[in-house]
């Protein structure tokens, strides 16, 4: 079965292919069908692949599957392989049926755009990529699908590129992570030179065998990699682009800024994890820039009134919980996280998107409201994911994921304490905002008249992402709800086992389960209040602006770095080098234009400046 | 043989030089222009011979008889280009015969 492992990347990459070639000759159903079984193709292979392992996993727990050769130099050999392990295993798992299903809802979604099979060409590209990037056996290969990622992002972002505000939102999207790419390549490249192989383990091994622990080689190899992961997974201070990448379609938005890409950052770590151990400094700025994170995005997200970007906001926020989880070294919790997050956080943009296609895309949730009995099954999807999101106990994955990190953070020696108090704060924010939503918009008078309806392709995959939220959490409990760990056995031979856990745990526990009710207690009683309501109607005060614009951040790089950069293109569009150049001619020119009125063609006046030449000819002769 | 001073023809032959100068800055006609240079080219000859005799040089007489010879040439040339020049312009106008210049001066 292993052997068709090249065929999961490819079917979406000739999806994209066919798509987009003669992709405007094809009926919009023939576009769909290409689009969504391309991928679905994908995500039946790499099921067959998944239950294979699952019967008889390979006995290293690795299968590599070589493609060919790409790049011989001297001193370094670049191989097109396909590397798969327990943890890329999962991620393909979870990216080609998410995508699957988010291509199902987009044939709904997008019908009748225009462009509708450009759009189904960039999503399949960006499968295709995307599942490069995980399946690369070689650094240099993940980094050719990180930068497809990226270009099909951009792509995606500026889709409905008319709109001038959009194509900024890709822009920025698209330079914000390329100048945390610069760093990434920097990194590759010093492991090249240093090591002298890009093969993901070889290169692992040597690191090991060759640098010491804290050394300043892997401290500078692991951050600059790091500054990658965290421009593509939207962290601080790189998070300024994720929520105007909102501009794209809602089932992009679903797929790339909240399921797949932007965990390309954790994904990084955790596939560099040996490389990582051997930088503790980098792990404890990794640790500390995910608290800032969770806070910061948790608290942006406590006053947006679009629902898109109270979403986006949320996933960064989310993700600094999987990047906490890889400052402390629990690589499993992160990936465990990731898998619930990635169905929780799709479910909750396709609902989003299921409202948003009923009441003629409106997106802010004060002009929703009441659609608890007008739109039901987006109200019961949004609630789970909502729920997952809040990490309510037992009934949601996210609260399972979400206590195996907290649990973890509390261990970590040092400052594991300080984390975790900043961790559940997050929770508790986390657990008011995504609320607040859903009371703002399922509850309440109704605002906006609901038209339309919807049919199987939206419902279906809503469906089974809410049965996902609810039931994948059982994959890995807690001991005292039955202690599964089938994803922690999954991981358990590349990532190894977590720390185990003292007698303190009960009490961590109860504290993760409290709060996000608590949470939950206060958005009840602020939409019961109406003060919720009431902020949105009156002027913003100077403190929510500032959260609003997630503090200022967009306003802090304008100053810093765009209106330097915009003077130092005003400075340079000129040339000013070229003056020198251009000062020989301009000379040569007024030359030109002050003896031109010389020539006047009257023989006369010709012949008293002949005669006043050589007479001053002479008198420089005899008197000088 | 009365020995002269070299001093009144070289002053004759300044005087020769104002007056075709200053007929040739003066006059528009072109035949007086042409006449003007003679006259001018008269004067240096004339020096050429004063300044033979002061320095008691056969010399300047040869360069006279050469000078004599330019002239000869340069009014024939001269006068072929006057009538080419009355035909095209119908004047003899030296003025006239301005299409050489700069357009915009």
């Amino acid at each position: 079965m292993n052997h068709l492992l090249w065929l999961v990347p490819a079917s979406p990459l000739l999806g994209a292919v066919i798509l987009g070639l003669c992709g405007t000759m094809l009926p919009a159903r023939a576009t769909a069908l290409i689009g969504t079984a391309s991928v679905g193709i994908a995500a039946l292979i790499a099921i067959l692949i998944g239950l294979h392992w699952y019967a008889a996993a390979p006995p290293s727990h690795i299968f590599i599957q070589h493609l060919w050769t790409w790049l011989t130099l001297p001193g370094l050999t670049v191989d097109i392989g396909l590397y798969l392990d327990p943890v890329s295993l999962l991620m393909m798992l979870v990216i080609t049926i998410i995508g699957t299903l988010i291509h199902l809802f987009s044939t709904a979604y997008m019908a009748g755009e225009d462009g509708y099979s450009r759009y189904f060409a960039y999503l399949n590209l960006f499968v295709a990529a995307m599942l490069l990037l995980i399946l690369a056996s070689d650094l240099l290969v993940l980094f050719v699908g990180w930068e497809g990622v990226g270009v099909c992002s951009y792509l995606l972002v500026g889709f409905w590129f008319q709109d001038a505000a959009n194509g900024y939102a890709a822009r920025k999207s698209f330079i914000v992570t390329r100048i945390a790419d610069i760093a990434m390549l920097a990194g590759i490249l010093l492991l090249a030179v240093k090591l002298g192989t890009l093969a993901i383990q070889p290169m692992l091994a040597r690191a090991t065998e060759l640098w010491p622990h804290g050394g300043t080689w892997p401290t500078l190899a692991a951050g600059l990699l790091l500054i990658g992961g965290l421009g593509k997974s939207a962290q601080f201070p790189f998070q300024t682009w994720l929520p105007d990448a909102m501009a794209g379609p809602t089932p992009v938005s679903a797929l790339i800024h909240a399921a797949t890409m932007v965990t390309a950052g954790v994904y990084l770590v955790v596939r560099l994890h040996v490389l990582y151990l051997l930088a503790p400094d980098v792990l404890l700025t990794i640790s500390i820039g995910a608290g800032i994170t969770i806070l910061l995005a948790a608290l942006a997200a406590l006053v947006q009134s679009d629902i898109k970007r109270v979403l986006a906001y949320s996933t960064i926020s989310q993700i600094g919980y999987m990047f906490l989880a890889l400052g402390v070294g629990a690589w499993s919790a992160a990936m465990f996280h990731f898998l619930t997050h990635a169905v929780f956080k799709a479910l909750l943009f396709l609902s989003a998107g299921a409202i948003a296609m009923r009441l003629d895309h409106e997106q802010d949730i004060f002009k929703m409201g009441g659609l608890r009995t007008s739109l039901p099954l987006a109200f019961w999807s949004f609630l789970i994911g909502a729920a997952s999101l809040a990490a309510v106990p037992i009934v949601s994955a996210g609260s399972f994921s979400k206590e195996m990190i907290l649990g973890a953070v509390w261990f970590a020696p040092g400052i594991g304490p300080g984390l975790w108090a900043a961790g559940l704060l997050g929770a508790l924010i986390t657990a008011t905002y995504s609320f607040r939503v859903v009371f703002l918009v399922f509850f309440g008078p109704t605002h906006t008249p609901v038209t339309g309806r919807s049919g199987a392709p939206i419902a279906v995959p809503l469906v089974l992402l809410a049965a996902g939220s609810l039931l994948i959490g059982w994959l890995e409990t807690p001991s005292f709800l039955g202690g599964d760990r089938l994803v922690m056995t999954l991981l358990h031979p590349v990532l190894g086992s977590p720390a185990s856990r003292s007698a303190l745990t009960i009490l961590i526990e109860a504290a993760g389960f409290i709060v996000p009710l608590l949470g939950i207690a206060i958005a009840y009683t602020l939409y019961r209040s109406g003060h919720w309501q009431r902020a949105a109607a009156a002027q913003p005060g100077a403190l929510r602006r500032l959260l609003r614009s997630g503090f200022g951040f967009d306003a802090l790089y304008e100053i810093l770095l765009v209106r330097p950069f915009m003077a130092l293109v005003g400075a340079l569009r000129h040339d000013p080098v070229d003056h020198v150049v251009t000062l020989i001619s301009a000379t040569t020119l007024q030359l030109h234009q002050t003896l031109r009125r010389s020539q006047i063609g009257q023989l006369r006046r010709y012949a008293a400046w002949l005669m006043a030449g050589s007479i001053a000819t002479i008198a420089l002769l005899v008197f000088a | 043989m009365v020995s002269l001073s070299w001093h009144a023809p070289a002053v004759l032959a300044a005087m020769l030089l104002i007056i075709g100068l200053i007929g040739l800055l003066a006059r528009r006609s072109l035949i007086f222009v042409l006449m003007s240079i003679e006259i001018m080219l008269n004067a240096t000859g004339l020096l050429f011979i004063t300044a033979g005799m002061r320095w008691g040089n056969p010399q300047g007489q040869i360069m006279f008889i050469f000078v004599i010879n330019l002239a000869g040439a340069e009014l024939a040339l001269g006068l072929i280009l006057l009538l080419r020049l009355r035909n095209l312009l119908t004047t003899l106008d030296g003025d006239a015969a301005n299409r050489l210049r700069d357009v915009e001066a």
